[in-house]
């Protein structure tokens, strides 16, 4: 075997396994079979990795506010998400008297079972995607849609007054910046002419020189990215949006009458969501599985993937252990009063880049109208705010 | 007609019916939802990718979200004491029964006015978007102009306590 097949090979094994195990089955059952092993795949990869991440979270968290983090099952507190799963699962599951049962028992639920259908349409490496839709970009976003409405369910059952105040901003704050999520990724569809997925990730996954065509590297494209992680954190509840759940006013928002395994579904789908979205941003926007530099394109496909993907987890947390929280008030005034014009202007800019045809000049012109726009939005947004020097205090 | 029609059907008429006959507000709105999914899944059972997943978008998403924040937001979740249902109750029947006729009527008509296709339509949502701003695009753009109206209106209604002088 040639080292070129063997990287071929490695790239598709995935594929390759699953047409080996479907080989042992009648040709009828064929098709079914090889589905049914997708989803196998997905519902097992995405919590193992929901579980890793809990723990690279708080040990990374811990880092930055100088502390250890986890530190006492296993080595180095690496089991400590087998410890949590034990312990959620073993806990009693406690429903409030005066709950509405039925919705209260559904809305975890219909969380995680929408969650999961975000995953069916994601090209996680060459020839690796669930269901290749041609409006898979349209179900991706009606999957995150009917997210809403489980978190509504989820605080209003409840009969907890911070539950439904933390649902009540959750579903403001999920409307409001879903608008933003969705034009940013018209961009590129405008660009790439089409909603299916694997075809944005084609459109992307070639190379000028050593370079790769991705969208992230064109002015409409850094802006909309830029646009597009912003919505995208506001969207999965990560701070600095994380007001649903801000433990210092409201307990914990919409799932604070949860215990036990219900509770852990919540994380698992805020998680999954953050898991799904990153997993839309790379696809979007960062070349999907496509390797960074053309003389990497040995390395298989789904390294790429995952890779970016955990990149931006990575993101997430830093961000988290940086910025403080929003007010209500703010977080509104810059979805409506920022955010939403400028990705407004960047869909205009797009078809601008689009018309004006291969060249330099359209390079100039979308940068300048980009930077000239963000420079004058933010000095009238920041107009009458007076801020002092910053003061900084360091731990001994 | 496949078993699968019928079982989205039973669940979307289900899904009706408990949204008109639930006592409680919020219930009737998470049972419309169940019957907009009914609806979805029926565009998709028909290979209308791009209606069906418009359908949970806009109906699910916007629609369902829009009609539990206005219960909660005007009357509260609590039931009346006088019963939930009409006294009018037959004149709604008159009325949505002349609706349903009305509807039948023309679905039933339009079944002899255009001739019947043996082939299946292939409709990509490159063809719906080509025919979008080609075709239609004056439907649309009207469409456009009255959802900018009705946004303009909706911040008015919204800034007429503010702009009011204080006496």
């Amino acid at each position: 075997m040639s080292a070129n097949s063997f990287f071929v090979n490695l790239d598709q094994i995935f594929v390759l396994l699953r047409n080996w195990l479907v080989g042992f089955l009648p040709s009828a059952l064929r098709p079914a079979a090889g589905v049914l092993l997708g989803v196998i795949a997905i519902v097992c990869v995405f919590p193992g990795l929901f579980a890793l991440t809990t723990v690279f979270e708080r040990k990374g968290l811990g880092r930055m506010q100088n502390r250890l983090g986890p530190n006492r099952v296993g080595p180095y507190g690496l089991f400590q998400p087998v410890a949590d799963g034990i312990k959620s699962l073993t806990k009693e599951d406690i429903v409030p008297l005066s709950a509405n049962a039925a919705v209260h028992f559904l809305a975890p639920l219909a969380l995680v079972v929408t969650v999961f259908m975000g995953f069916a349409v994601l090209p996680m490496g060459r020839n690796m995607v669930l269901v290749d839709m041609d409006a898979g970009l349209l179900f991706f976003f009606a999957m995150g849609a009917a997210t809403e409405l489980s978190v509504f369910m989820a605080g209003w059952s409840s009969r907890n007054k911070y539950s439904l105040l933390g649902a009540m901003r959750a579903v403001a704050q999920m409307i409001s910046y879903e608008v933003v999520l969705l034009l940013s990724s018209v961009a590129v569809v405008m660009i790439t002419g089409s909603l299916s997925l694997p075809k944005i990730v084609a459109a992307q996954d070639q190379y000028s020189g050593i370079f790769p065509h991705w969208y992230i590297f064109t002015p409409w494209g850094l802006a909309g990215f830029v646009m597009y992680a912003i919505a995208a954190t506001a969207e999965t509840n990560r701070s600095p949006f994380d007001l649903p759940e801000g433990e210092s006013e409201l307990v914990a928002g919409y799932h604070t009458e949860y215990s036990g395994f219900k509770f852990a579904l919540f994380f698992l789908g805020e998680y999954l969501a953050m898991f799904s979205i990153s997993g839309l941003g790379t696809t979007l926007f960062l070349g999907g599985w496509s390797a960074p530099l053309s003389f990497l394109q040995f390395i298989p496909s789904w390294i790429w993937f995952f890779g970016k993907v955990m990149t931006s987890i990575f993101v997430f947390i830093w961000v988290r252990g940086t910025l403080p929280r929003l007010r209500q008030d703010q977080l509104m005034n810059f979805a409506w009063k920022f955010v939403l014009p400028y990705t407004l202007l960047n869909l205009m800019v797009t078809a601008l880049w689009r018309f004006m045809g291969e060249g330099w000049q359209r390079w100039v012109v979308c940068t300048i109208i980009l930077a000239g726009a963000y420079i004058v939005m933010g000095r009238l947004g920041m107009r009458g705010e007076h801020f002092g020097r910053r003061s900084y205090r360091h731990a001994e | 007609m496949s078993p699968i029609f019928y079982l989205l059907a039973a669940i979307t008429l289900a899904g009706g019916l408990a949204a008109v006959l639930l006592k409680h507000l919020v219930h009737c709105a998470l049972a419309v939802t169940v019957a907009f999914a009914g609806l979805a899944l029926l565009f998709l059972e028909l290979d209308a990718q791009f209606a069906g997943f418009a359908q949970i978008l806009v109906y699910i998403g916007a629609v369902a979200i829009l009609i539990v924040f206005a219960i909660l937001l005007t009357r509260g979740a609590d039931l009346p004491k006088a019963g939930v249902f009409s006294k009018t109750w037959f004149l709604g029947l008159l009325i949505a029964a002349a609706v349903f006729a009305v509807l039948g009527w023309a679905v039933l008509a339009s079944v002899s006015a255009i001739p019947q296709q043996t082939a299946i339509p292939s409709v990509t949502v490159h063809d719906i978007g080509v025919a979008l701003v080609g075709r239609y695009v004056l439907p649309l753009e009207i469409v456009a102009l009255l959802l900018t109206a009705a946004t303009i209106g909706a911040v008015i209604v919204a800034m007429h306590e503010k702009a009011r002088p204080r006496g």
